[in-house]
């Protein structure tokens, strides 16, 4: 499996909830910025200049360390025509890459599809949280999905058994349950080889906490600690390429000031941490994290939070990324916003296709659903 | 005493047309005669139905509430505690054949309401059905009805009414369709005030006469000023509509079919069975109670047990009403509403128009990994009330060989029939095990571990995925 280590890996990280672009990216000399955002702006002696015009927010000073060393494309301007302002239906089109129609396959199960077509590895898709994504979900594609590394596997929920010995006697039982039965029908047949995939899925990713050992000290929150559980799977060299896992909730109606701020010290922590653990490992080169949410937020403040807008932000991070500015900051004036927000510029589908095509090597056209203009961010 | 055919046959038709029901509660409907109790669930007017006031208390806010995981929980609740098991085993069959989402709806209160409205008319006519389901805000919304106007039409709902709804691909022009859709204009919604002020506005049905397409319109030969009432009259006429609704009945009830774009290639499995059910459309002028008499009395209904892969919701409650976990108002619905997304069947929001892939597309490795650990959790929790009825009742048999113990077990949890590799499997680690003995307090709690061990085995075979 070391022959496969340095294959491109995407690792995507969902900000769910509708993430607000103009408080991740301030236009902080722009005055319309002020005029919309009396309430729910960041604060002049908390902006963490860019250029002229625009601003990090200053709590994500390693955020910005990544950007300053040339490793964070943005990605402005980033969603679709008549975005709609449901945080389900938005993320059911990001997820299915259907806008028009309700889609059923996920566009990451389509990467990973293209990139095991034989489905041999059920680790070349990961997702950390609790049950699948629909990006990731399509009959036929196989993909694991673990809500908890340390303790994935058959039988880790039942709190009967005791001692590791009796949780052996019952996999062994398992596994024999299972085993090829001749003349049983198609069903059962099948169902004994997914629960065989299973437990070798199983099996495989418990090595990876086994072979991790690391001098970084990820936080004690919920992304930092998925990303610690992508790291340690990515460094045990198990053939994974795709990675998914979410963080939030970004949907910061009311009182929006601290929590906003929180989900992003936490995401700039641990990616922080996630990239230092693998330059230790001599293992961030083949790494890109890719970052979008469903939609941006209002223009205008709701006096202590933010309704659901239009256009977002998305960035790629990452050795091989080529930092920097893409595509243009969306206009504030109110003659060019779409309903109160900010119109999207830039089709997701073409951001999808970049990473797609000029990282994973892959044919963009059936996974995003048609021909989206790329950047050359990778 | 019922025998051991009459018990298995009852279990069978109580997780067919409920959710299960405890072995301990199977003696005494068979005793009253299997045409008695299907005619009891036919019947669900004559059980008391679940309190909607009762709800609103304990789920304070579901009726308005924006995420929809509270509704989810809600609709769990009813499928747990229902006396009603028909009743709520139909209203998911409807939900699952007039598929509406709330990725789309985005209003769970509106997709709760269009469920009771499947608790209400779905054993009644199928024509009365579909006239409530075109009158359903959320259906409205799901397929842009509110966007069909005179003279600027919007197909969506016309299409898929035939389609995927009612008679299927191949037994309709593009013309009809047309003009479906140009006799459902002015079929719309309008916002009514919340009761809970932070939620999402209900939506009622709005009939907008002025908007409604009064030409003359011609639909599968029927010609005049067609509205949504008279398509509704046409298509329970036609004979591809009886055949259509047989063959959802008979894939969500008796044996696991391919999903519905498929059907006008692959012909159904048994078309016996298929014929039967339409003929009892046909006496009984589409009364869907009629219908399910014929199914559920029939013999390819009684021999198809053990056939279907269970889906998660019937996986789910299934196994929390056989464990007694969750009688009656207590923490822990949602998550077994979440656990029902988890596994692939997120209630209230269907994948797409078609419903979910069903049978063997229930499974993939996450989702078996998820099921088995669910179901193992639960049976293997040997402090649940109805474990622990199961173990009491083991040990009521006089239950000491491994053998005698694994034939209780699995009594008790159905009665359900295994393979030979399963058995022989429980057999193995039983006899591992060895003799049960309840001398003192130390060997009865030991015998409680051992067996459940062999029910945590159970929940996780192959064999416990079918219904």
């Amino acid at each position: 499996m070391t022959a496969t280590k340095k294959d491109p890996v995407l690792v995507i990280l969902q900000l769910t909830g509708a993430n607000d672009y103009l408080n991740t990216i301030v236009p902080y000399t722009n005055p319309l910025y002020w005029d919309a955002r009396p309430k729910v702006n960041i604060p002049q002696e908390l902006v963490l200049p860019i250029d002229d015009e625009l601003a990090f927010r200053s709590e994500v000073e390693s955020f910005k360390a990544i950007y300053d060393q040339g490793n964070m494309a943005i990605i402005h301007g980033v969603g679709f025509a008549n975005s709609p302002r449901s945080h389900f239906r938005a993320m059911d089109i990001w997820h299915t890459c259907e806008p028009d129609t309700i889609g059923v396959d996920g566009w990451v199960a389509k990467v990973i599809r293209d990139l095991d077509p034989a489905g041999e590895n059920v680790l070349k898709g990961v997702n950390f949280g609790q049950g699948l994504p629909r990006a990731m979900a399509m009959r036929g594609v196989p993909v694991t999905s673990v809500n908890n590394l340390a303790t994935y596997g058959v039988f880790s929920s039942v709190r009967s058994l005791t001692t590791e010995q009796e949780r052996t006697q019952l996999l062994d039982s398992f596994a024999r349950m299972y085993a090829p039965a001749i003349g049983t029908g198609p069903t059962m047949e099948y169902l004994g080889q997914t629960g065989l995939d299973a437990l070798k899925g199983a099996d495989v990713i418990k090595l990876a906490p086994e072979r991790y050992s690391s001098t970084i000290e990820y936080a004690n929150n919920a992304i930092a600690k998925a990303l610690k559980d992508v790291a340690q799977v990515h460094l045990a060299g198990l053939g994974t390429q795709v990675f998914y896992t979410s963080h939030g909730p970004f949907d910061t109606h009311f009182d929006q000031s601290g929590s906003h701020a929180k989900l992003w010290i936490e995401i700039s922590e641990a990616l922080e941490s996630f990239f230092s653990d693998l330059r230790e490992h001599d293992a961030s080169d083949n790494v890109v994290v890719m970052l979008f949410s469903e939609f941006g937020r209002r223009v205008k403040d709701n006096g202590t939070g933010t309704d659901h807008g239009a256009a977002g932000v998305a960035f790629a991070i990452g050795d091989a990324v080529k930092g920097g500015m893409y595509g243009q900051y969306p206009s504030l004036k109110p003659e060019d916003l779409s309903q109160g927000d900010l119109a999207p510029n830039y089709d997701f589908r073409g951001f999808y296709a970049s990473l797609v095509d000029q990282w994973m090597g892959l044919d963009p056209v059936p996974i995003v659903g048609g021909q989206f203009e790329q950047m050359a961010f990778v | 005493m019922p025998n051991r055919e009459e018990i298995l046959l009852m279990a069978h038709l109580m997780r067919r047309a409920g959710f299960g029901e405890p072995r301990w509660d199977l003696d005494a409907r068979a005793e009253k005669g299997y045409e008695a109790v299907v005619e009891e669930l036919l019947h669900p007017e004559e059980q008391p139905a679940i309190d909607d006031e009762l709800m609103y208390r304990i789920f304070p806010g579901y009726e308005g509430a924006a995420g929809p995981p509270i509704n989810q929980a809600d609709w769990v609740f009813r499928m747990v505690n229902t006396k009603r098991p028909l009743e709520e085993k139909m209203a998911l069959f409807w939900h699952q054949m007039f598929a509406t989402g709330n990725s789309k709806v985005d209003n769970p209160p509106e997709m709760t309401r269009q469920i009771a409205m499947f608790r209400e008319f779905g054993l009644g006519n199928y024509r009365d059905l579909l006239v409530e389901l075109a009158k359903s805000p959320a259906m409205i919304f799901w397929l842009d009805n509110h966007g069909n106007h005179d003279g600027a039409i919007n197909e969506n709902w016309g299409r898929e009414l035939l389609e995927l709804f009612s008679l299927g691909v191949g037994n309709y022009s593009e013309d009809d369709i047309q003009n479906a859709a140009r006799a459902f204009t002015g079929w719309s919604i309008a916002p009514k005030i919340p009761r809970n002020p932070l939620g999402r506005f209900f939506w009622k049905f709005d009939y907008k006469p002025e908007d409604h397409d009064e030409g003359e319109k011609t639909f599968l030969g029927h010609t005049g000023n067609l509205n949504g009432e008279d398509i509704m009259g046409i298509i329970v006429d036609q004979p591809a509509s009886p055949r259509f609704l047989a063959r959802h009945l008979y894939r969500f009830f008796v044996a696991d079919e391919p999903s519905v774009p498929s059907w006008n290639t692959t012909p159904p499995t048994d078309p016996q069975a298929i014929e039967m059910l339409v003929e009892a459309y046909s006496e009984s002028q589409g009364d869907i109670r009629s219908i399910l008499r014929v199914l559920f009395n029939s013999d390819f209904f009684k021999n198809s047990q053990f056939g279907r892969v269970k889906s998660p919701a019937e996986l789910i409650v299934g196994t929390v009403r056989m464990a007694g976990s969750h009688e009656g108002f207590r923490p822990g619905y949602n998550n077994l509403a979440l656990e029902c997304g988890w596994q692939g069947q997120e209630l209230l929001n269907p994948p797409s128009v078609e419903g979910w892939h069903t049978g063997a597309a229930w499974i993939d490795a996450g989702a078996l990994m998820r099921r088995v650990n669910f179901a193992a959790g639960v049976l293997g929790d040997t402090s649940l009330p109805g474990v622990k009825s199961m173990i009491r009742r083991v040990r009521s048999f006089g239950a000491v060989s491994p053998q005698q113990m694994v034939a209780a077990c699995l009594d008790c949890m159905g009665p359900l029939n295994v393979s030979d590799a399963t058995l022989r499997e429980l057999l193995t680690h039983a006899i591992k095990g060895g003799e049960l003995s309840w001398d003192s307090e130390a060997s009865s709690k030991e015998s409680e571990a051992k067996i459940g061990k062999i029910l945590t085995l159970i929940a996780a075979s192959r064999d416990y995925q079918f219904a």
